[in-house]
């Protein structure tokens, strides 16, 4: 067991240099020339000598990356270009935004998606199961933003019951914020309950044929027993691998849903950024989102012998 | 039976798609371009069959061009994904040692970013243009596709056929093209149409973002993004080109549900 999270943390410093190195390449690959960028075309050539020296990019690349790694790793994200204000922070306010809609959305969606999926694949074949199936693959194939767009149009625009355009922190007012993450948590969970039912329910039908699961009807448990004790517990491991992949996965693309419901969040800062060019904002928004990434799926990781003891055997 | 059914809706669905998408190379109602200010924000009726936008342009051919945009990135996409993934899966897992190791290193990089993110961050190195998006979401999407096929591969390269080739004198190049890309076919397929969805996607949510095809060219996406402003007045203009996505992807899962059963049996859910 110490020896499986102690493996498994170790693995995860080279992944996070890789990423950073991915990071630090990709933003170096965006044409132009960083210092014009700051000065502007027609500034002062002993102006530009200066800065690109104080930039470090006389360096050669590897130590340009080595000294950079090191200010990343000590919280300095540099500063950005549009609001001269420091990096980090900025990620940090936007993160809360959009880490509140994407776990909210997550942890609905488990709720829902794991009940049915197992329903789903205990009578598998029979009408339930195919109407689970049916929604669950409409649900699935319902692009993020379209499915927004129509629950603003429904609950905001024609009914009225909730705000359209806005935010406030949850610190600010409670009961407020909750109206304006209403919707952009509905829509979210809505769709993902579709990705995790579909998964439940096939590791549920593949756990249903193993022979434990006779074992335990056979020695007389009630069907909700073997559901419950014998098929959920080992049926729920994969979905929970697949939990960390969506966390991540949406907020990698959290950009859109902010859009539709004008959301200050991260995606939307990184967009923005893009729009602005500025780089420093982009270049830390992808390093913070890629990190976290590969953190939750460390998490998940580390908790999974919770659900499948065999992992931390092998 | 019932999924051999689902598999049918889907073909159907998809076939739908690709007609107008093949359709508006030739043919649309309208010009999906030519501005019309007189007949602004037009609700549905017989001469526009789903309305006008704010310009007057014709919301049913915009729709038809869109599928034809979307269509070609995405088969362009997916095709370049499929490529990059088979040839360096294939020499990643048929040669293993160091070129494994580096190769895999390199993917690891890239994989351990959300497609979409990483699709983000390459549309800032090459620029929204048609072209440019073709590249970004095939170098995202491309790295599952070479993990899969090297997962195959890895079992492949152990079987008789394969120490059979080597005995009788071919080279490893020719045995990995002659013997061993083919028998990955099944899952590069597989994958490849799910890929398909998830790049339209993708290809949609760009646009959405106003960081994919740049107007006036008619997408989906930025259909569904130009129709923000106006849902309150011109609900159409909200409900088309989301129905078009949504009916695709749905085409495509159910599509894809049938390869996978047929073709992988393993994968088979039921």
């Amino acid at each position: 067991m110490i020896g499986y999270l102690i493996r498994r943390l170790a693995m995860t410093i080279p992944t996070i240099l890789l990423v950073a190195a991915a990071v630090f390449v990709l933003v170096r690959l965006i044409p132009g020339d960083p210092v014009s960028l700051l000065l502007g075309e027609d500034a002062d050539p002993a102006q530009v000598i200066e800065l690109r020296a104080s930039l470090g990019l006389e360096e050669p690349i590897p130590v340009q990356f080595g000294y950079w790694l090191a200010k990343v790793a000590g919280g300095d994200f540099g500063v950005s270009i549009a609001s001269d204000r420091p990096v980090l922070p900025l990620i940090l306010q936007r993160f809360q935004v959009s880490a509140s809609i994407v776990i909210g959305a997550v942890g609905l969606a488990v709720l829902v998606a794991v009940p049915a999926g197992l329903i789903a694949g205990w009578k598998q074949n029979r009408g339930v199961d195919f109407a689970i199936v049916t929604v669950a693959t409409l649900l699935l194939s319902i692009p993020s933003f379209w499915l927004g767009l129509l629950m603003l149009l429904v609950f905001g625009i024609k009914l009225g019951w909730l705000p359209v355009v806005g935010y406030v922190t949850f610190g600010d007012d409670f009961w407020r914020a909750l109206g304006y993450i209403v919707l952009p948590v509905a829509t979210l969970t809505m769709i993902e309950i579709g990705v995790l039912t579909r998964m439940a329910r096939a590791s549920a039908i593949e756990v249903m044929r193993l022979e434990y699961v006779t074992h335990a009807r056979a020695k007389g448990l009630a069907e909700w027993q073997v559901l419950a004790r014998h098929v959920l517990p080992n049926a729920f491991a994969p979905t929970w691998t697949l939990v960390g992949l969506i966390l991540g996965n949406l907020l990698g693309g959290i950009a859109v849903i902010e859009t539709v419901f004008t959301l200050p969040g991260l995606g939307r800062l990184l967009v923005d950024s893009i729009y602005a060019r500025d780089y420093p904002v982009v270049q830390g928004c992808l390093l913070f989102t890629a990190v976290i990434y590969v953190l939750v799926n460390l998490i998940v990781d580390l908790c999974y012998p919770l659900f499948d003891p065999r992992v931390s055997a092998e | 039976m019932r999924f051999r059914l689902n598999a049918v809706v889907g073909a159907v669905l998809i076939g739908l798609v690709l007609a107008a998408a093949l359709m508006a190379q030739v043919w649309t109602p309208f010009d999906p371009m030519k501005l019309d200010l007189r007949a602004r924000m037009q609700p549905p009726s017989a001469v526009h069959w789903l309305g006008t936008d704010e310009f007057g342009r014709d919301v049913a051919s915009r729709l038809i061009a869109g599928a034809g945009t979307s269509f070609e990135i995405s088969l362009l996409t997916v095709a370049f994904a499929m490529t990059v993934g088979a040839v360096l899966g294939v020499i990643a897992g048929f040669l293993r040692g160091w070129v494994d190791r580096v190769l895999m290193m390199l993917n690891d990089a890239l994989l351990a970013f959300p497609g979409m993110l990483l699709a983000l961050g390459l549309m800032v190195v090459v620029g929204a243009s048609k072209y440019a998006i073709v590249v970004a979401l095939g170098l995202a999407y491309a790295p599952t596709m070479v993990r899969v096929v090297r997962g195959t591969v890895l079992s492949i390269r152990e079987r008789e056929y394969v120490e059979a080739s080597r005995m009788i004198g071919n080279g490893e190049g020719y045995t990995m093209a002659r013997h061993v890309l083919p028998n990955c076919i099944a899952p590069i397929a597989v994958l490849a149409t799910s890929m398909f969805g998830w790049v339209l996607l993708s290809e949609s949510a760009l646009s959405f973002l106003g960081l994919g095809v740049p107007p006036p060219a008619p997408t989906w996406g930025n259909m569904l993004a130009a129709s923000r402003p106006h849902m309150d007045t011109a609900v159409w203009l909200s409900i088309a080109p989301g129905l078009c996505i949504a009916l695709t992807l749905l085409g495509i899962n159910l599509l894809g549900d049938g390869l996978r059963d047929r073709l992988d049996p393993r994968m088979a859910v039921a």
